[in-house]
């Protein structure tokens, strides 16, 4: 591995475990090793009074008691058991849900096993900058409609749904809430009470914590949200996710939220200013520069843009030691462009050109100045090479010239 | 994605990138792909007695595209008309050792190829370009 010289801005695809994190976890691995779910001996009394303790601290957090979270092996599985656990026990009472067009595949993905099965799935559309339309929200729940899944912050542009006044609607409405907040759990600030959300699903590899563990917060109170499980077993929490705890995991993902919420907002503004920065330096340095998402309602850490005239694969190419993503269907394993970003209606060229990256706790000054000036410099040899950048140049409008296609 | 030593190489330090007046009579260009599929490559030979004297490319699209077409520049030259016809998709995917995903980029250089081809003998009356001498 060269990872020595690699500079990483992928803080939403998944972020390095902080030390601090490690250290409380690694007892947990070897000297208290016993089954939470032990009943009879001391090795299980600990591991269960460890689990407790984290339940609690994460509940509090969001604003939830701790006998309301349930631990899963990740966000994608948190989504699962939401969206099939609500759907399945609900049924009698309705087959319709809703969520929209940019939510991450374990929302979308559900949902579509559930039209297979015999429900109706309304999917809203977004605005250029991600947002769903609240009043079309509103018309789209029916009778039969049981859950409404909308995420809190996007995984690609970073927009953030208001969540709160999504909650509110479907109180009103008397529909379950599920909110994805994977992305951000521990960064933007979550109260399920004033929210009114119902069912939320985090994930401890995204603030800090180790991959493999998450979280799903079951509202039991105003209304008790009921879920039919997905794993069946031993009846671990409550029946609702089978399986044996990972004790160690657990305890890492309470202390990742924890260090997260110690100087949330401090973070928060470091992280932004970093954001900022290299956002400044790339568009003041480049001409036909476009920011994908919402500017004024964003994830901090999160800059999706757009460099017309040159492909996001060939890109990351040239930006040798730069950890980032591309929305452009080469780097990806479907071979198709990003749907949220065609989901935006930015066009597919745009999606093809689009890189994302990610700055966090551990990004400094000096390397986002050094990822953006080899973007800008990578940019500027691509734009030469580029048939389109010369078109453009020439003033022909791209969109007026007849392709070939293949 | 990892590529070859080749690609490489071409993504790197691209041969013959540029245009040519592509209103000039001894000048074919090729145009394909669209911008939505990710890639355009141009492709421009000037032909002299012919013989392809000089070939530019730009291309807007993956690594793979752009080695692609810079190779594709490389072989053109020197080459009659005749020869440069024969040039074949596959032989492009061997020489860069391009995956299974990227073969397309060949296909698209080779689609160039033919349209550059065509573009010059179009403008020579139709007619196949002179060779004869």
């Amino acid at each position: 591995m060269e990872q020595d010289s690699q500079i990483y801005l992928d803080y939403q695809a998944t972020t390095p475990v902080d030390p601090r994190v490690l250290e409380a976890m690694v007892p947990w691995f070897t000297q208290s090793f016993g089954n939470a779910a032990s009943r009879n001996h001391a090795f299980g009394w600990e591991a269960e009074k460890a689990v407790d303790l984290a339940r609690k601290s994460i509940g509090a957090a969001i604003g939830a008691s701790g006998r309301e979270i349930i631990f899963t092996s990740g966000a994608t599985e948190s989504n699962n058991i939401a969206i099939l656990g609500v759907a399945h026990m609900y049924a009698p009472k309705g087959k319709h849900v809703i969520t929209c067009s940019t939510e991450h595949k374990a929302v979308l993905d559900p949902m579509r096993a559930l039209e297979n099965e015999g429900w109706e799935l309304t999917v809203l559309g977004v605005s250029e900058k991600g947002h769903i339309d609240l009043d079309e929200l509103r018309g789209a729940i029916r009778e039969d409609t049981t859950l409404v899944s909308i995420m809190h912050g996007n995984n690609e542009i970073g927009t953030l749904h208001p969540i709160g006044e999504v909650g509110a609607i479907c109180r009103e409405k008397g529909v379950l809430f599920h909110t994805d907040a994977t992305q951000s759990l521990g960064k933007e600030e979550i109260d399920v009470q004033a929210m009114n959300i119902d069912l939320l699903s985090g994930s401890a590899h995204k603030m800090y914590g180790p991959k493999g563990v998450g979280m799903l917060y079951v509202r039991r109170r105003n209304p008790r949200v009921r879920i039919a499980p997905v794993m069946h077993g031993g009846g671990h929490e409550r029946g609702m996710r089978s399986g044996t705890l990972n004790v160690p995991g657990i305890v890492g993902l309470a202390k990742a939220l924890e260090l997260c919420l110690e100087d949330r907002e401090g973070e928060q503004k470091k992280i932004t200013a970093l954001r900022d920065r290299l956002q400044e330096r790339l568009s003041s340095a480049l001409t036909h520069v476009h920011v994908n998402g919402d500017e004024d309602s964003r994830l901090a850490c999160s800059l999706n843009i757009s460099f017309e005239f040159v492909e996001g694969e060939s890109m990351l190419m040239g930006m040798h030691g730069i950890a980032v993503s591309s929305g452009s269907a080469c780097t990806s394993a479907s071979l198709e462009p990003s749907y949220v970003l065609r989901a935006l209606g930015v066009g597919d060229e745009l999606a093809h050109s689009s890189i994302r990256f990610s700055v966090g706790r551990f990004t400094t000054e000096e390397e986002v100045d050094h990822a953006a000036d080899l973007t800008i410099s990578t940019v500027k040899k691509l734009r030469e090479m580029s048939p389109l950048y010369e078109m453009a140049m020439e003033g022909i409008d791209l969109s007026t010239v007849k392709w070939s296609g293949h | 994605m990892v590529y070859s030593d080749k690609v490489i190489d071409h993504y790197e330090n691209p041969r013959n990138v540029g245009s040519l007046d592509k209103e000039a009579e001894d000048v074919g260009t090729g145009i394909v792909g669209a911008p939505e599929c990710g890639d355009v490559m141009k492709l421009q030979i000037q032909v002299e007695d012919g013989v392809i004297k000089d070939a530019k490319f730009k291309t807007f699209g993956c690594g793979s595209a752009i080695a692609s077409s810079s190779l594709a520049t490389e072989w053109l030259k020197g080459r009659t008309v005749e020869e440069a016809a024969e040039i074949r998709n596959v032989d492009i995917v061997e020489e860069l050792a391009l995956p299974p995903v990227k073969i397309h980029c060949s296909v698209l250089a080779e689609g160039a190829i033919k349209q550059a081809l065509a573009d010059f003998q179009n403008k020579q009356g139709g007619e196949p370009a002179s060779t004869e001498e």
